[in-house]
């Protein structure tokens, strides 16, 4: 049997190709695997017994409409929703032969940092499993890390698949906004929602994207790609310049064992030939997350009206349509969809609108001006992913708003609608450090070959250290990392 | 105290496009329930709205015709209610930033021309419909349960927001003949109002005549008729001089206009204003239409019907001219004249006989129906009615009909006549003593009696000349 911790999708693929293992064998190391590890990790809702396709497995965060197989998007909500059409990356993901291995954790609708949101319950890191595997995408970012799936989807609003994938030690892109279809990916916020990979290699990263992106006729907000997605290869940084805001310098939120590993791998990309000088985000860091927690609330609650019981999901039979409607909603959602329902509903109220969701949008417009003329004469800023490593389960679940400031780094350039590549830069009390690296908007390619280098030169191994023990070194493992 | 109505009306479109606003299912009646659905007109997860190009160009091409101002960024918001028939809990509709603007459309009236200010023209999409069945009143409340048929949610509606420019009941009704007359030669609907594809809304308020006040208004829906509308119209304006001169206040409401007992029922009000949580559509695109494509609309717009009521009135009169207009006549009416024959008769024969013999009137020759008219009181009635049914057959020619006379010997016809009169003696008593509206009545008898085959002007003489002996 295969030792799937350390196998990359690359590897699993080569491992096909040349007739080592059948897709079957592959699909039931994994779900071995599973068997395995995810009664105590919980990182998926639930798993397919047999292979759908000819090539290696895929995991999808629970928000992916999935043909046939139940889609809760976390939610008690949607207890029992079988969608009957694919999302269209699912579609594509099928179409390139890839095999759908499980439908993963999410906080309820992607809303949290935590995973600890969901209906199901908390998914937990495989680093530490006291500690949250970050949120929302933690399920797919908690299997990746364990060897539960090669690759998987994840979605992000303002952080849901770089904050995970700092967490959990692994590779994750939130794309350029447009350059992934949303159809079909249940909605938190239609104007920040991207779909992305979450891999243990940027080289993972980069072909997941190139079988999901481009434009897709059922989403008007999509684009064609500008330039075919290239693969990384290459050790240097000759030539690049990356910038570090200096706003970061001064935010108290980042702890000093995340500063120490970010600061090490800025010494590492000088090392690789990068140039490392700094920009201004004055507004980003100032009025990022307020702009986010009007934004993505307003467009949540407008998002979430659908769910009133009548077609599917959930209902609470009451005796009349409005009490039926209130307690299936009552019931349904969970403590942050409400509040969110909320806020977002008092941000779009008549008299309120100008204050909050207007004045919101005119800041986004600034923040995209800012990120623009910061990124004049950078290939790249670079900042931490999170400001904390994962953090024990229950330690901020009281208390919304420290949640909130975990997506106090990542939040920025999502509302720029700009791409963003977090990859694993170090270790911190044991725990894995995310660095971001964000790029002009379409610059995905840049990030790749960037993120590649620096992934070189640091030699993170991404297999949680509690976890090395049972991982058999003599096992087929032809490890993408080990150069 | 004299009193001026002020009107608006709103006035909703079904586009008949091939497929719905925002999917691919199919626009249609008839087909089973829930059967033209898919996921994004029933607000499943995940799934997304993409415009319809047509619906988009139409509406443009619609707003050219109302003479409006074509936005060159239009865009499409959210607007929230809940209800069971709007699946995704809000209705996609343009709302600060429509497709068309600041409109006019000149509406011909016996005292010259009005103009009635268009102030937007916006695209949205229709709701589903909704069964309530049980309870007393069809409504929501009270129902024992309710059904709702998706078939018709996101179908493609135009909103048409008029100023308040219309000054009678009467002057509402002809607009929305020429709006929908409009529309119909647009090829953009059918505009079927039996079938709810265009429904009209009245704001409705009344002031002293001279003055430019605008009191209190009142919103009259669900009128489905050109003529429960102007009846709408009428009595609510009738209430609220009433309301006025008994010393009271017209209060803001909307009423429901019951066409069976002409009467308006008040709405129940809401006790909190409606709050629609309007903002843009995050999953669409803006509308940015090519100068290049709102021209090329716009090179192509027919003559509108306005404008052709008063090329044709000089010819006929005002009400004859809207009728053949707005009905879609003028065109047979104009070739008529132009092969020779009279304005007035064409009009009357085409108007009353072609309709009422239910001849489609695109498919008739000009030349033979002028042929009919010159001859209509030489031949036999029975055989100008025959020929009249027959117009729109293939290779139809006149000719067979116009060999036949009609019986117009006035020794021949005079003792029938009289003794169609010896029968009727409580008409002829009535018709001396004023009713002359009878005279009408003995001509048919007498054409009764003949089949068809008297000259009606030679039996109309008869019939004066003996009453009047």
């Amino acid at each position: 049997m295969i030792d799937t911790l350390r196998l990359t999708a690359e590897a699993a693929i080569e491992l096909l190709e040349r007739g080592e293992m059948s897709a079957p064998e592959l699909h039931a190391a994994y779900l071995d695997a599973i068997a395995e590890r995810d009664g105590e990790l919980h990182c998926y809702l639930r798993t397919s017994e047999e292979p759908s396709g000819e090539g290696i497995p895929i995991a999808l965060k629970d928000v992916i409409s999935t043909k046939g197989i139940e889609t809760t998007a976390g939610s008690r909500i949607l207890e029992g929703y079988t969608p009957v059409f694919d999302a269209t990356v699912a579609a594509r993901v099928k179409g390139a032969g890839l095999s759908l291995l499980g439908k993963t954790n999410t906080d309820e609708f992607a809303m949290g940092s935590s995973t600890e949101n969901s209906a199901w319950g908390p998914s937990r890191n495989p680093w530490d499993p006291t500690r949250v595997p970050g949120g929302s995408g933690g399920g797919t970012a908690a299997a990746v890390s364990a060897g539960l799936a090669p690759w998987g989807l994840g979605s992000d609003t303002g952080g849901s698949i770089k904050q995970p994938s700092a967490l959990c030690g692994n590779a994750g892109l939130r794309p350029t906004y447009g350059t992934v279809s949303r159809y079909g990916v249940v909605a938190f916020a239609s104007s920040l929602d991207q779909i992305g990979p979450v891999a243990k290699t940027v080289r993972d990263v980069a072909l997941l994207y190139s079988i999901v992106a481009g434009r897709d006729p059922l989403d008007s907000t999509t684009a064609d790609l500008p330039e075919v997605v290239v693969l990384p290869e290459g050790d240097s940084l000759a030539g690049v310049r990356l910038a570090v805001p200096r706003q970061v310098g001064e935010l108290d939120a980042i702890e000093p064992g995340v500063r120490a590993s970010f600061e090490a791998a800025l010494g590492q990309a000088r090392e690789l030939g990068a140039e490392v000088g700094e920009c201004e985000l004055p507004l980003s860091y100032r009025y990022g997350m307020p702009c986010y927690y009007l934004v993505a609330p307003a467009e949540a609650s407008s998002n979430l009206a659908r769910y009133d019981g009548v077609r599917y999901g959930l209902r609470t039979t009451a005796e009349s349509y409005d009490e039926m409607v209130e307690r299936t909603r009552d019931d349904g959602f969970g403590p942050e969809p409400k509040r969110r329902i909320m806020l977002g509903t008092y941000a779009l109220s008549s008299g309120y609108y100008d204050a909050y969701y207007g004045q919101a949008q005119r800041v986004r417009t600034l923040l995209i001006r800012e990120h623009r003329e910061a990124l004049e004469g950078f290939d790249a800023i670079v900042t931490p992913t999170s400001p904390t490593v994962a953090f024990p389960i229950g330690d901020k679940a009281a208390d919304p708003l420290a949640m909130y400031a975990c997506d106090l780094l990542t939040i920025p350039s999502c509302l720029a609608g700009l791409p963003g590549l977090s990859i694993p830069c170090g270790l911190s009390d044991g725990l894995p450090v995310g660095l971001q690296l964000i790029g002009p908007q379409f610059g995905e390619n840049g990030l790749f070959r960037i993120g590649h280098a620096l992934e070189q030169a640091i030699g993170f191994d991404t297999v949680p250290e509690r976890l090395r023990v049972a991982s058999n070194p003599t096992g087929l493992t032809p490890s993408g990392d080990a150069r | 105290m004299t009193w001026e109505r002020v009107i608006g009306l709103e006035i909703h479109v079904h586009l008949k496009t091939r497929t719905k606003m925002f999917c691919r299912c199919p626009v249609g009646f008839g087909a089973g329930e829930n059967t033209q659905t898919c996921p994004v007109c029933l607000g499943f997860p995940g799934a997304l709205p993409v415009m319809n190009r047509r619906a988009v160009e139409w509406t443009i091409k619609l707003g050219l015709a109302l003479g409006c101002e074509i936005a060159n960024h239009a865009v499409f918001a959210r607007k929230h209610y809940p209800y069971p028939d709007l699946p995704k809990g809000y209705q996609i509709s343009q709302y600060d930033l429509p497709s068309c603007i600041n409109g006019n459309v000149h509406l011909p009236t016996a005292d010259g021309d009005r103009s009635i200010g268009i102030v937007r023209a916006h695209l949205e999409e229709d709701a589903a419909k909704t069964v309530h069945v049980g309870g007393r009143t069809g409504r929501i409340g009270g129902a024992d349960y309710s059904l709702i048929d998706f078939n018709r949610g996101g179908t493609p509606l135009v909103e048409i927001v008029t100023a308040p420019d219309i000054r009678s009941a009467d002057e509402a009704r002809r607009f929305l003949q020429l709006l929908r007359q409009t529309v119909v030669e647009l090829g953009i609907s059918d505009a079927e109002m039996e079938k709810g594809q265009l429904r009209a809304d009245a704001n409705v308020s009344v002031r002293p005549a001279g003055s430019d006040e605008l009191r209190t208004r009142t919103e009259i829906k669900n009128m489905n008729s050109f003529n429960f509308i102007a009846r709408g119209i009428e009595a609510e304006v009738e209430r609220q001089i009433g309301v006025w001169e008994s010393g009271g206040e017209v209060q803001q409401q909307t009423y429901d206009f019951d066409a069976a007992t002409g009467t308006l029922t008040a709405r129940r009000s809401k006790e909190e204003a409606d709050d629609y949580r309007y903002f843009p559509e995050p999953d669409l695109v803006p509308v940015e239409p090519p100068t290049e494509l709102v021209e090329s609309v716009r090179a192509e717009l027919p003559e509108s019907p306005a404008a052709r009521i008063r090329r044709i009135e000089p010819a006929l009169d005002l009400e004859r001219a809207t009728v053949l207009v707005t009905g879609g006549l003028d065109r047979l009416w104009d070739e008529t004249v132009s092969a020779g024959a009279d304005g007035v008769a064409t009009a009357n024969v085409i108007a009353n006989n072609l309709v009422g013999a239910g001849v489609e009137p695109a498919a008739v020759s000009a030349a033979e129906l002028a042929k009919l008219v010159e001859a209509r009181e030489r031949i036999p009635r029975a055989a100008f009615d025959e020929a009249l049914s027959k117009l729109a057959d293939p290779g139809f020619s006149a000719d067979p009909y116009l060999a036949q006379e009609a019986l117009s010997d006035a020794g021949e016809l005079g003792p029938i006549v009289e003794r169609i009169l010896a029968d009727n003696p409580g008409q002829v008593a009535a018709f001396r003593g004023g009713k002359e509206g009878l005279l009408g009545f003995f001509v048919g008898q007498v054409m009764k009696e003949t089949r068809g085959q008297a000259n009606p002007r030679v039996v109309s003489e008869l019939v004066r000349e003996k009453l009047a002996s």
